[in-house]
């Protein structure tokens, strides 16, 4: 069953896409920054992981240090750079928000050097056998867990009185403020939501391509980035469908022997999306008021 | 009243002994045994950033957009100019200057492609997209190893760039953008970036300007990589990736988005200090994204904000102060006219 | 197309051909109708107002005119051409020009940019030219200096030329952006509240100066304005809009006696509310 086998395999990158993808879309659906740096927070877990793992903590340990440390880091991330730009134009937000992906990776570059490190992420090892197609634990963790992330966040966001908050300041920011809605806070929790998301992200991305480099999540964070926009970016589901689309793209190309094609491929569809459908699928259009 | 003011010939001189001194003293410089060997390549490599932040100034500093993707007009200029210099079917006179135009050519064919339909989108979307096919270039070259070398490189280019061509295609693109920015089309690429839709109002073509500004300057760039191939005789893809857009990026940022001067200044000084100090090129990436980020939170125009440097201003400055007195006196005679 | 118990041009002019004519021009956003079934004929050198309480859809129809929104329906005309496959800079070129209710400057630039911005299309130099600096960069830079310097004399503003437009108070950014819309050389000029924030006096100077435009340029004004003195002061139509609907045409005497307009206004039944 290799159709069975490449859709699972299809899958999990997906769901990893997905899991990172969600963390774009949310940030940009709330105050319309693109935060380039959150591919690079993906790499510093990556390295939490290595020194965890390191000291002998207990896995689950490692798991909760890797996923709080991602979410430390975007907050403070956007308290001291993205605070004080909340009024300042876009095209400023922009450059810092690259310049915070440099600051990172060559940071990373600077205490570990650009030699990969191994890292192995401790997960159940073995498989099962499903309708003649071999199952890797891994994989169906993945996949679990991703979903099961997916699911979480729908709850606090559809549920909560924060996530009520946060759908209220995408829809029209100011007048939120005037409903008595503390922005910052909202802000502030949307950014460390995502990173969250995407530490566990970067537990399963390390359980697939267990090699941390300061520049990993470089690559990672752009296909995310062309996932949520896929979707449509600001839009959570968007940012799902695009990070298994994405997943299933590149899959594909991979299997029929395009390998070195992947990310040409994907860039090849950030190109068309953003021409034909700007907005992506599930995405709204902004007018501008003259 | 009239001020003193410096006559249009006058400037021009003024600006063409400028250019010639500069040409003959580092010509001296870099021909004599004054300056080692390293020091002489520093030169030449601040001659070609100076084109690649002068020609992304003119898309991101006057235009208002953000592209991502400089690198890749870069890398089509350097292939496109090493492909030709390596035939060597002309003369070597000859071969530069017709290698170098087709690069800036090639280059703009691509900046044609790509700006028609990236220039449709904004802000954001408008920099995502030119990234993507920024990257999308350095894939091609990397997968048409008959033509480009693929990820190997590819290596005996002649080494043309030497700092007399460096130096004029410097000034070439300096002056052409100086000269497009003083006219009706500098202005009406100057008018988007305030306000697109009143500039539509005003009956001027934005998509027409904004394909021009990309295209002059994804052609200077495309010279500015073809110099960079004659300096280093060898090109790997890998050259061309994101890194080095955002290099030029951080030039055009640092020295103030919009000032054609700010470019040269940032190429100057980002250029040279790492390779001055050699010591310190461990921390430079991380000393430029901290500037990158504490210059956009503090002074988002840049170090030299929007002002342009001209000599002539400087005498007229000078000229006024030393006639203001006879100014007044014509001023107060006026008033006095009224009066009666 | 025009209903001759409403005139709405005053008779002087009803042997001229219109400069503006809209036939049933309509707009939906999403399903929502903003505006509908317009129609206006304006002669040339007429000085007509829109007005309409908050939310009537008046800059919508600026907007429709200027084709920053594509219309759903109906046609318009530009002394006698129609606009249909027309774009902003189509319809600019064709003969209208206009202000902005927020203003819209080039702020980062000079006051003498900002309207030789509006001379563009009056010079002819092309990108040769500019680069190799040929006579025809010269000529036509030095005239359209000239000129525009001409036209900040309307409101005596030439010696603030080389301010930035952005650093000017409020006031003189409104007449600035009135002077780069008439620097386009149109043959209707549509002024979106040009006396928004100005006081009684500002107001009157306006009133002047709208009215030294008009001749001196001999173009139409169409203009939305909420200071009911200034409209009834120097427009000869006037057409009053609500929810996206001409409710009344007219000059500004039968307008104040429109009963529509009069509970359009002071909300419906008004009028018996008082009597009880």
């Amino acid at each position: 069953m290799l159709i069975l086998d490449q859709l699972i395999n299809a899958l999990q990158l997906g769901s990893i896409y997905a899991l990172v993808a969600l963390g774009y879309s949310m940030v940009y659906g709330i105050i319309k920054l693109l935060n380039f740096a959150h591919g690079d927070v993906i790499m510093v877990g990556g390295y939490i992981a290595i020194f965890s793992l390191a000291a002998g903590h207990h896995p689950a340990l490692a798991f909760f240090l890797i996923v709080f440390g991602c979410t430390l880091l975007a907050v403070v991330m956007e308290k001291l750079a993205y605070t004080p730009l909340r009024t300042a134009p876009r095209i400023s937000v922009l450059i810092t928000a690259i310049g915070i992906s440099i600051l990172l990776q060559n940071l990373a570059q600077f205490f570990f050097e650009a030699r990969p490190l191994p890292l192995h992420i401790p997960l159940p090892t073995g498989s099962i056998n499903i309708a003649g197609t071999t199952l890797a634990y891994t994989m169906i963790i993945t996949i679990m867990a991703s979903v099961l992330s997916m699911l979480a966040l729908n709850f606090v966001v559809s549920r909560t009185r924060l996530g009520k908050a946060m759908r209220a300041v995408s829809e029209d920011g100011e007048a939120a403020q005037l409903m008595g809605i503390n922005v910052n806070n909202v802000v502030t929790f949307t950014f460390a939501v995502g990173a969250a998301l995407a530490g566990i992200g970067a537990i399963l991305y390390f359980v697939r391509f267990p090699v941390v480099t300061p520049t990993v999540g470089a690559m990672l964070g752009l296909k995310a980035f062309i996932a949520a926009v896929l979707g449509g970016i600001g839009s959570i589901p968007g940012a799902m469908f695009g990070g298994f689309a994405i997943g299933i793209l590149e899959v594909l190309v991979t299997a029929a022997g395009f390998s070195r094609w992947t990310d040409g491929a994907v860039f090849l569809v950030l190109i068309i999306v953003l021409l034909v459908r700007p907005t992506g699928l599930m995405g709204r259009k902004i007018v501008e008021k003259v | 009243m009239k001020q003193f003011s410096l006559r249009m010939p006058v400037r021009y001189l003024i600006n063409a002994c400028l250019i010639i001194a500069f040409l003959i003293i580092g010509n001296i410089i870099t021909q004599g045994e004054l300056l080692s060997r390293a020091q002489n390549n520093i030169i030449i490599q601040v001659g070609f950033f100076i084109i690649l932040a002068v020609s992304l100034n003119l898309s991101a500093g006057y235009l208002g957009q953000l592209p991502l993707g400089h690198a890749g007009f870069m890398a089509v200029g350097a292939y496109t100019g090493a492909i030709f210099w390596r035939m060597g079917v002309l003369p070597d006179g000859a071969s530069v200057v017709v290698g170098l135009i087709l690069a800036g050519l090639a280059a703009a064919v691509f900046g044609i492609i790509i700006g028609i339909p990236a220039l449709r989108l904004k802000g954001d979307y408008l920099a995502i997209i030119t990234l993507g096919f920024g990257e999308m270039i350095r894939v091609l070259i990397n997968n048409l190893p008959s033509i480009t070398g693929g990820a190997q490189g590819l290596a005996q280019i002649p080494r043309h760039s030497t700092f007399l061509v460096v130096y004029i295609c410097m000034v070439v693109c300096c002056l052409v953008i100086h000269f497009i920015m003083k006219s009706r089309h500098g202005r009406a690429i100057l008018s988007i970036r305030d306000n697109e839709i009143a500039t539509e109002s005003c009956g001027v073509n934005t998509t027409y300007y904004k394909v021009m500004a990309f295209v002059v300057s994804a052609f200077f760039a495309g010279i500015a990589g073809a110099l960079y191939a004659g300096f280093l005789g060898i090109l790997v893809p890998s050259d061309f990736d994101f890194m080095m857009s955002i290099n030029i990026l951080m030039i055009v940022v640092l020295g103030g988005m919009g000032s054609m001067l700010g470019s040269i200044v940032g190429a100057i000084v980002l250029t040279s200090m790492p390779l001055l100090m050699v010591d310190l090129a461990r921390y430079r990436m991380i000393v430029y994204a901290l500037l990158l980020i504490i210059v956009m939170i503090f002074k988002p125009s840049g170090l030299m904000g929007t002002y342009d440097f001209s000599l002539s201003a400087i005498i007229e400055k000078i000229g006024r102060r030393f006639s203001s007195g006879k100014v007044e006196k014509e001023k107060a005679q006026k008033g006095g006219d009224g009066n009666a | 197309m025009r209903d001759p118990k409403k005139p709405f041009i005053p008779e002087r002019d009803l042997d001229k051909s219109p400069v503006l004519e809209c036939v049933e021009l309509g707009i939906d956003f999403g399903g929502l109708t903003a505006v509908d079934d317009f129609n206006i004929t304006i002669a040339p050198t007429e000085i007509c107002g829109l007005i309409g309480p908050n939310g009537a859809g008046k800059t919508t129809i600026f907007n429709l005119l200027t084709k920053v929104y594509q219309p759903s329906r109906g046609s318009m005309y530009l002394e006698g051409k129609d606009t249909k496959n027309m774009n902003t800079i189509g319809v600019n070129k064709a003969g209208i020009a206009r202000t902005f209710q927020n203003i819209r400057l080039f702020n980062r630039m000079t006051v003498l940019e900002n309207v030789l911005v509006g001379l563009h299309n009056e010079m002819d130099y092309k990108l040769f030219g500019t680069i190799f600096r040929l006579p025809s960069y010269w000529r036509a830079e030095r005239i359209a200096r000239e000129r525009a310097l001409e036209y900040l004399s309307i409101f005596d503003m030439q010696d603030m030329a080389d301010y930035k437009a952005g650093s000017l108070p409020y006031g003189s950014q409104r007449r600035l952006e009135i002077v780069r819309a008439l620097a386009t050389n149109p043959a209707i000029l549509l002024l979106d509240e040009p006396a928004a924030g100005m006081n009684s006096s500002e107001t009157e100077e306006l009133m002047e100066n709208i009215r030294k435009i008009r001749d001196m340029f001999n173009i139409a004004i169409f203009l939305i304005e909420h200071d009911m003195k200034l409209v009834m002061g120097i427009c000869e139509g006037v057409a009053v809009l609500n929810y996206g609907k001409l409710i009344a045409k007219g000059t500004p005497e039968d307008i104040q006696n429109d009963p529509q307009v009069i509970e359009a206004y002071l909300g419906t039944g008004g009028g018996e509310r008082e009597n009880a």
